[in-house]
């Protein structure tokens, strides 16, 4: 099995962003930026397929600016086999959104053929969470979205629901899954597998170089920041904060 | 415009469908007779059709539906609650049309203008869609849900032909609980790391029951494994917003604020007084949990 991974470099989940001052986008300027925790988690899965001997390959693609090549090497550093860079100057938490890059990304699964196809569940940047069903969609096969468990052999993935979870069994490969936050725990690249990563093979092409159409529906007009709460008060103990309750906020 | 009847917040769609104005059609995938009709007494509803299935309804058939109905009478907007049916569905019926979704609307300002956060809610961006049919999922928190009763939408079968490559049912563990559902209960009493384990949770479930409340968690409670995930509020779980809501030993890290910060009013308690939570709450009470959460139930 050949499995081909989502990688996307957000903006830190540590970091508190802030709005740029003219108000059209979230300032990246001297931002920590990471991978994606959710596209951590998809590299994790296909990595653990390889080490059970399941996966033959695994290929990380990234759609985004030169600086996404890090987040590719840290893919390869993880264990995926090699990469593929799409490089774009639009900016991929609010210019580039899920359909350009579920049809960037449709072109790249129809030139490597992958029998399983792993993203994250969203995004934390745009956190749209649409990629995957988009993708899905445009290359007709099944969706598996908000995976908690996949098993190949069983052909199962276990998801997340508003509920509890639901296990669906899919019929065919390829199929494109999505993982949740339960499905494992992403590892740490090691030394000398940052070391070794530097010699794994990352091709790099201009995303419009595709014969993609990209088209973007949504146009971004404004970014503001939600309006902040009241500051609130301190109580001395739990009769005062009852007290609160009843005859203040009157919820109780 | 399109809903699914599963879960009473599906019908804050109906409510953001009403901003936005026009006839609003109610898409009924799967069900009974029941729940269509019941679909079409929703307050707003002019009709409702009924596209019958036994199969499982996941992203493939649901948007199958959606693309029937779709063909057989156009919409402008095709919209669901930001559930996790919707979730799957209207990405997948967006692509069909090449079109790109607004997901997560909090707020309608036009027929082609909306809010929604990004950076899990820390920044707002106000969206313009050109797209001719609009795809757009709703967050459940940010909109009232549409009255029951009130409506006058008849029935309609509507034929559509199934995805053969779609997923099939194979199981379900709900949660068994007579609790109410965690995205649409009034109040929420949550728990993160300094409930220590899971079994401590026992407390915030009698506290809950006693108010008549749902139970949540931190991230943080759910990666250390003292609860299951569908518990989890923030922007990476489910996104909340009760009249009260009362964080149990919750640091209060960015991802966990963006999933309760909207709520009506907020109660934490933590024993670290420059603990982030005390900057969304209204009522702060430093202090230990383990003593706090059995007298605040003593005295509710």
């Amino acid at each position: 099995m050949r499995v081909l991974v989502g990688v996307k470099r957000v903006v830190d989940y540590a970091v508190k962003v802030r709005v740029a001052a003219d108000k059209k986008a979230v300032d990246l300027a001297n931002v920590k930026m990471s991978m994606n925790p959710f596209c951590e988690i998809a590299v994790e899965e296909a990595v653990r397929l390889k080490e059970a001997k399941k996966a033959t390959e695994i290929i990380a693609v990234s759609i985004g600016p030169k600086a996404a090549a890090e987040t590719i090497r840290t893919a390869l550093a993880m264990g995926c086999d090699r990469g593929i860079h799409l490089t774009t100057d639009a900016r991929t938490d609010q210019e580039l959104g899920p359909n350009s890059v579920a049809k960037l990304l449709a072109k790249v699964v129809e030139e490597e053929s992958p029998d399983a196809i792993i993203l994250g569940k969203q995004s934390i940047d745009g956190d749209f969470g649409c990629t995957g069903a988009m993708l899905a969609e445009h290359l007709k096969i099944p969706q598996c979205t908000f995976a908690a468990t996949i098993d190949f052999d069983a052909k199962t993935v276990e998801r997340e629901t508003d509920t509890g979870t639901e296990v669906v069994s899919f019929p065919s490969l390829p199929a494109v899954f999505t993982a949740d936050l339960r499905l494992n725990e992403p590892r740490y690249a090691t030394l000398p597998n940052i070391m070794k990563a530097k010699k794994k093979k990352i091709d790099t092409k201009a995303a419009d170089s595709l014969g993609v159409e990209l088209n973007e529906g949504n146009t971004v007009l404004e970014v503001f920041e939600p309006p902040p709460r009241e500051a609130g008060i301190f109580v001395d103990d739990v009769d005062g904060l009852v007290d609160k309750l009843k005859n203040e906020a009157g919820v109780l | 415009m399109a809903d699914f009847y599963r879960f009473s917040f599906t019908f804050t769609a109906v409510t953001a469908a009403g901003a936005i104005g026009g006839d609003i059609t109610v898409l009924c995938v799967g069900g009974s007779d029941d729940a269509a009709n019941s679909c079409g007494a929703v307050a707003g509803v002019g009709k409702v059709l009924h596209a019958k299935t036994d199969n499982y309804n996941g992203g493939e058939t649901i948007s199958a539906a959606i693309q029937a109905a779709h063909a057989a009478s156009p919409f402008t907007h095709i919209m669901s609650a930001a559930s996790n049916q919707g979730k799957n569905a209207i990405p997948r019926a967006a692509a069909a049309l090449n079109a790109s979704p607004v997901a997560d609307v909090i707020e309608v300002q036009g027929e082609d203008t909306f809010v929604r956060p990004m950076y899990a809610g820390n920044a707002l961006a106000k969206v313009q869609n050109s797209d001719a049919v609009k795809f757009l999922t709703i967050r459940p928190t940010a909109f009232d849900k549409a009255a029951a009763e009130g409506g006058s939408g008849s029935v309609e079968a509507v034929a559509f032909s199934e995805d053969a490559a779609s997923p099939t049912f194979v199981s379900a563990s709900e949660s068994n609980s007579d609790r109410p559902d965690l995205s649409s209960a009034s109040v929420v009493i949550s728990g993160g790391r300094g409930m220590k384990n899971g079994e401590n949770f026992k407390m915030l479930e009698t506290l809950a029951d006693k108010l008549g409340g749902a139970v949540g968690a931190s991230r943080a409670a759910v990666d250390a494994g003292y609860v299951p995930n569908e518990l989890q509020v923030g922007q990476t779980g489910k996104v909340v917003a009760p009249d009260l809501y009362v964080a149990v030993g919750i640091s209060g890290a960015i991802q966990h604020l963006s999933g309760m910060k909207d709520s009506k009013t907020i109660v934490a308690i933590n024993k670290d007084k420059e603990a982030p939570i005390f900057q969304v709450s209204d009522y702060g009470l430093v202090g230990d949990l383990f003593d706090a959460v059995p007298e605040l139930e003593a005295k509710v």
